[in-house]
């Protein structure tokens, strides 16, 4: 199939940027959307132009490198799907296609279509774990947990750290994220002591990343290729709001100390 | 009280203050509404229960400094967070394709834009009586404010009926997407309660229909002036 695509070029966190387009001539099918920005970056060094570049790393859809807003929705819009596992084969021939990094002040673009997410990673280290030495793996049902918790801390712990929400959500939230991160350690056990200490940490600095504010749009959920739902964004909003009533000066001292 | 600061400048909190200053604000506009209804009960009901209201001071200026310290505390924290999400999305997307927003959502700034300046018009309108003063001062027989006349009088303008219909339908909207979205900012939203999504769009047509029901009955000539 034969296509016209819009892409977004920009050679630096300093250039404006701007969109170009491409002919691409002779897309199988079958082939990924990657694969088929493969083929047109092939073509394009061919001609001597600089290659378009786009994050990527496993090509299967558990990594969360791969980004992309195709067509104004991130991933391409197709339930459960990243762009890697996105296949030509939802295009049309001759169609037009218009490709775009996320879209967030957090994320500023490095070059063409990858962006900065360490915003993601400082997220994570503000309390995106467990501080106790756990030890080794403990042994079957050893510490109780039910089925359906675990389920549930499953389900948030499918997030990959993508970014689509936020490059979904016209706020450019970073909520869904960081309450997936928070819902699947406050199913578990594990995850109970620091709780509200947690909530507070990474909340604190998805503000400080300059993340925006969620309006219950939903979008996020929409665009998620891992399914997460808002309900865990609900948990979140209950437990900072919990957690900043409840607050004790000296209990986050004698926390800082130790 | 550090706590307390750090918590309304944060992007959770700042959302609490909006659901919980939204909330009671439905909550009065469901009251206003039923209080409105009562022009179906004739001029005498709807003039006793406005002089009743007004009798009613100790009531009356706690409530509307509540009130006005509800509506700005949620319209300072509303223009605060839309400039943070401005923020949040320096650059804007040459294609974006809205996947579950809804237009009442997408819209809410706006709309919220338009309340405010309708809630300065109507009380400049029923309040202060500057839209329509020649119907603002009528005694009614009993010593009382004709409210009912000056209701009807009102709505017997096609134009007044326009703005009032043209506002009530954007509150309406905005209520469509703020009532929704309240419990989910509590985090009071649990999927065993699928149906609290549909409080906002029912609460829309609730409002919008009780509020344009007693102006639509005196457009058409249903609610009349006393004697006529
Ligand atoms: S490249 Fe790993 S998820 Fe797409």
């Amino acid at each position: 199939m034969n296509l016209t695509v819009h892409v977004w070029r920009q050679k630096n966190g300093k250039d404006a940027g701007r969109m170009v387009t491409y002919q691409v001539k002779g897309v199988n099918e079958h082939a990924s959307f990657l694969e088929m920005l493969d083929v047109l970056n092939e073509q394009l060094v061919a001609k001597g132009e600089e290659a378009i570049a786009f994050d990527h790393d496993c090509r299967e859809g558990i990594c969360g490198m791969c980004s992309l807003v195709i067509n104004g929705r991130p991933h391409g819009g197709h339930e459960r799907t990243t762009t890697c596992q996105l296949h030509m084969r939802h295009f049309k021939d001759g169609q037009e296609i218009w490709v775009e990094p996320w879209r967030a002040g957090a994320f500023p673009v490095i070059r063409d279509l990858c962006v900065d997410r360490r915003a993601f990673d400082k997220i994570i280290a503000a309390g995106g774990y467990i501080s106790a030495n756990a030890g080794s793996a403990p042994d079957g049902n050893a510490v109780p947990v039910p089925k359906e918790q675990a389920d549930r801390a499953m389900d948030a712990a499918a997030c990959i750290g993508c970014g689509a929400c936020v490059a979904a959500c016209p706020n450019g939230s970073a909520m869904l994220f960081v309450a997936a991160k928070l819902a699947h350690m406050h199913m578990l056990p594990q995850g109970q002591p620091e709780r509200a200490k947690r909530t507070e940490a990474m909340v604190t600095a998805m503000d400080a990343a300059g993340f925006g504010n969620c309006s219950n749009h939903y979008e996020c959920e929409a665009a998620c290729p891992k399914d997460i739902s808002r309900d865990v964004i609900a948990m979140m909003n209950r437990d900072y709001t919990k957690a900043s009533l409840g607050h004790r000066e000296e209990e986050s001292k004698a926390e800082g100390a130790g | 009280m550090s706590w307390f600061v750090g918590y309304v400048r944060s992007s959770v909190g700042a959302k609490t203050i909006m659901a919980v200053t939204g909330l009671l604000m439905v909550l009065f506009a469901i009251v206003h509404m039923i209080g409105h209804l009562q022009m179906f009960g004739g001029q005498d009901m709807y003039n006793a229960y406005a002089s009743f209201l007004q009798s009613l001071w100790e009531v009356k200026w706690p409530t509307r400094a509540g009130l006005i310290a509800v509506f700005v505390i949620h319209l300072v924290s509303a223009i605060r967070l839309v400039m943070m999400n401005r923020a949040a999305r320096p650059v804007k997307y040459a294609k974006y394709t809205p996947a579950r927003s809804t237009i009442a959502g997408r819209t809410m700034a706006l709309t919220g834009l338009v309340i405010l300046a309708f809630v300065f018009f109507h009380l400049a309108h029923f309040t202060f009586g500057g839209v329509q003063p020649e119907y603002f001062h009528l005694p009614d027989g009993h010593g009382r404010h004709d409210a009912y006349t000056m209701f009807v009088r009102a709505f017997q303008n096609p134009a007044m009926y326009g703005i009032y219909f043209a506002a009530i339908l954007l509150l309406s909207m905005h209520l469509a997407h703020g009532a929704s979205s309240w419990m989910q900012t509590l985090g009071l939203r649990h999927p065993k309660y699928p149906w609290t999504d549909k409080v906002g769009p029912a609460l829309m047509v609730i409002l919008f229909i009780g509020y344009m029901a007693p102006p639509t009955a005196v457009l058409l000539n249903v609610i009349k002036l006393p004697g006529a």
